[in-house]
């Protein structure tokens, strides 16, 4: 049997293979989550995971899990991403999540979600602001990050990415050095990150999972301003899919 | 009386009531009776029925008439009260156009700024609402209501007796009863119909002129429920949600549909949709009738009220009645009263309680429709 999790986000799409094969592999998401999906499902045909046999059980997340047609069961990128983030933390965790356009804190309490917090209708504090921000600095987001950690912060105080980005534009007019408005972005991110997170009672291990959960740079801020250690994860981008993998597995028949 | 009819049917023309009244309103008026329209659960109809006149709820749940709002009020306000200003300014609620007088109350700060604006072209009476429950208020409140019969007796030129209003209180009263009869079908797990069709009932049922027509309509309707339920006709046994929080009605319909179509089921609305407005009945047999309705309407647990601790009791009484496993707290955007308070329901939701809680924090704009999908099936999934 091969159990698969594949996770829809709004800029990558996250693909894990549990059971007989094990694999894992992201592909951007682009403007069609039906395309997206039909490219996995021809990937994983490569990789010998035929999703339509019976020896497969598909789990779609993430907001573009609806598209997902040959999915045996749809389950929401809160539960995946404590299912998956639990595994990966070994037991009972918090976890915060940045993804493309959904920030996420998750609090799992006897391997269960107990409570959970979004943000608002918002893109700051999100990977979009990052990405936005980067574009506007001419650089991917890992670069952005290895400005950010060589620059002095310069505060980005607007909430809306639409205004923080009208002031990214003033200190580029004004001549400010690119690090240290990298590291003033970065810097916001983690604010609103921070703030959200602050609103539950988040115990003692909290990891970061999502796009930026490698970076070991981003933990720290985020480690300094919660108070409290956040721990990276080299596979916390797969976490949602992971989760849905390993859900594939323990639910058996129940279809919705 | 016994319904022939099927539960859909029944609950679609009930779903249907308010269209339906357009027509009914103009035909009220054209006999000559006086329309009295309002917004609000506070407003004590007893003594608008008591004077033969048809009371109406007044259009406020769609987000159409916003932008002609947002051209005098404040774009971060209340989504509710823009909704109401906008439809009265358009005059495209016909329950407005044809009510001869509107009665609102001071009871947010929002609303009673609005009614200044509304007073400026139509007849507008502010009853003034008190801020808590004490004794003062109460007498302030028993105030106003006869300030207001008196209101009425001089702009209609007709005497409002006291056996009048008494028997108002006896038919309202009956209504109510059945509505709540009605609605305790949903105590039974799993439960026999959705809360999207209970809904249609209760919402519908404040569009009907003739009050005393719901008790027949109704006690057929539950009878005809529960006969299908001893017949083993029911929902599946599902995650059995509580909505709290704002009045729920037309665009934000959409939570309703966001926990039932995502797995679970709502089995009881605390907010002004439901038991709010229904569970209490007025003292029919008080020496004083203005002081039994006073007592009533100020009793009802709104969150403009402090401290507000009526709203906790009835919380938590349809929590352990209606065996509920999860409360969503429906807040209004720029609603401050019941936004501030969602602190407090988490908390004892949370604690006291012991089940999961969540808020969801919206508008009449279909755009959030993905994101409460997302929080809400999510929520039904931790349960």
């Amino acid at each position: 049997m091969n159990y698969v999790g594949i996770d829809i986000g709004s800029t990558a799409s996250k693909v894990v293979v549990e059971g007989d094969k094990k694999e894992h592999f992201v592909l951007p998401t682009g403007w069609s989550s039906k395309e997206t999906c039909e490219k996995i499902k021809n990937k994983l045909l490569e990789m010998g995971v035929d999703v339509t046999s019976d020896e497969t059980k598909v789990v779609a997340t993430g907001y573009g899990r609806i598209a997902v047609d040959f999915a045996d069961h749809v389950i929401t990128e809160i539960t995946c991403h404590a299912r998956g983030g639990r595994e990966l933390a070994g037991g009972d965790c918090s976890i915060i999540d940045v993804g493309g356009q959904d920030t996420k804190v998750i609090v799992v309490q006897n391997g269960m979600v107990a409570d959970f917090q979004m943000n608002d209708k918002c893109s700051a504090g999100t990977g979009k602001f990052l990405e936005i921000m980067a574009n506007r600095l001419g650089v991917t987001i890992n670069e952005l990050f290895d400005m950010a950690a060589a620059g002095e912060v310069i505060p980005i105080s607007s909430l809306c990415t639409v205004f923080a980005e009208s002031e990214v534009i003033n200190y580029i007019g004004e001549g400010k050095k690119r690090e240290d408005i990298a590291a003033g972005v970065v810097d916001s991110v983690a604010n609103k990150v921070v703030q959200l997170a602050q609103k539950k009672e988040l115990g003692d291990r909290v990891i970061l999972t999502g796009g930026l959960s490698h970076s070991i740079y981003f933990t720290g801020i985020l480690s300094d301003k919660l108070d409290q250690k956040v721990e990276s994860e080299e596979f916390g981008r797969f976490a949602g899919a992971y989760g849905a993998a390993l859900l594939a597995r323990e639910k058996k028949d129940r279809r919705r | 009386m016994e319904l022939i009819k099927d539960l859909p049917e029944v609950f679609e023309e009930f779903a249907e009531q308010r269209q339906k009244s357009f027509l009914a309103v103009k035909e009220l008026k054209e006999k000559g009776v006086p329309v009295v329209g309002s917004y609000c659960t506070y407003f004590p109809k007893e003594i608008a029925m008591a004077m033969g006149a048809g009371c109406v709820s007044l259009c406020s749940t769609s987000d159409e008439t916003i932008p002609e709002a947002e051209k005098d009020l404040p774009k971060n306000l209340c989504p509710l009260i823009k909704s109401s200003y906008g439809f009265a300014k358009t005059d495209k609620c016909p329950f407005f156009y044809f009510s001869d007088v509107v009665v609102g109350e001071t009871t947010c700060d929002g609303k009673k700024k609005m009614y200044e604006y509304m007073s400026e072209f139509k007849d507008v009476f502010v009853m003034e609402l008190p801020n808590s429950q004490r004794e003062p208020g109460l007498q302030l409140w028993k105030g106003e209501i006869i300030r207001f019969k008196e209101y009425l007796e001089q702009k209609f030129g007709v005497t409002i007796t006291e056996e009048q209003i008494r028997e108002a209180v006896k038919t309202e009263n009956k209504a109510r009863q059945s509505l709540k009869k009605l609605y305790e079908v949903m105590k039974h797990d799993p439960a026999p119909i959705k809360g999207q069709d209970l809904f249609k009932v209760l919402y519908g049922s404040t569009f009907k002129f003739d009050r005393s027509l719901i008790p027949g309509e109704v006690d057929a309707l539950t009878a005809k429920i529960e006969k299908e339920y001893a017949e083993g006709k029911m929902e599946e046994k599902k995650p059995r949600i509580l909505i709290t929080g704002c009045p729920i009605g037309g665009a934000t319909e959409k939570v309703i549909r966001a926990v039932e179509d995502n797995g679970g089921i709502v089995v009881t609305f605390e907010n002004c949709s439901g038991a709010k407005s229904i569970d209490k009945m007025v003292d029919e047999d008080a020496e004083d009738i203005y002081d039994a309705i006073a007592r009533r309407y100020l009793s009802i647990g709104c969150s403009v009220m402090t401290p507000n601790p009526n709203r906790l009791e009835l919380l938590g009484r349809l929590i352990d009645e209606y065996q509920v496993d999860g409360v969503v707290d429906m807040i209004l955007q720029a609603c401050h009263t019941y936004n501030v308070e969602t602190n407090t329901i988490r908390k004892f939701v949370t604690g006291e309680k012991g089940i999961p809680y969540i808020s969801v924090e919206t508008d009449y704009s279909q755009a959030d429709i993905g994101q409460l999908n997302t929080r809400l099936a999510a929520f039904v999934e931790m349960l």
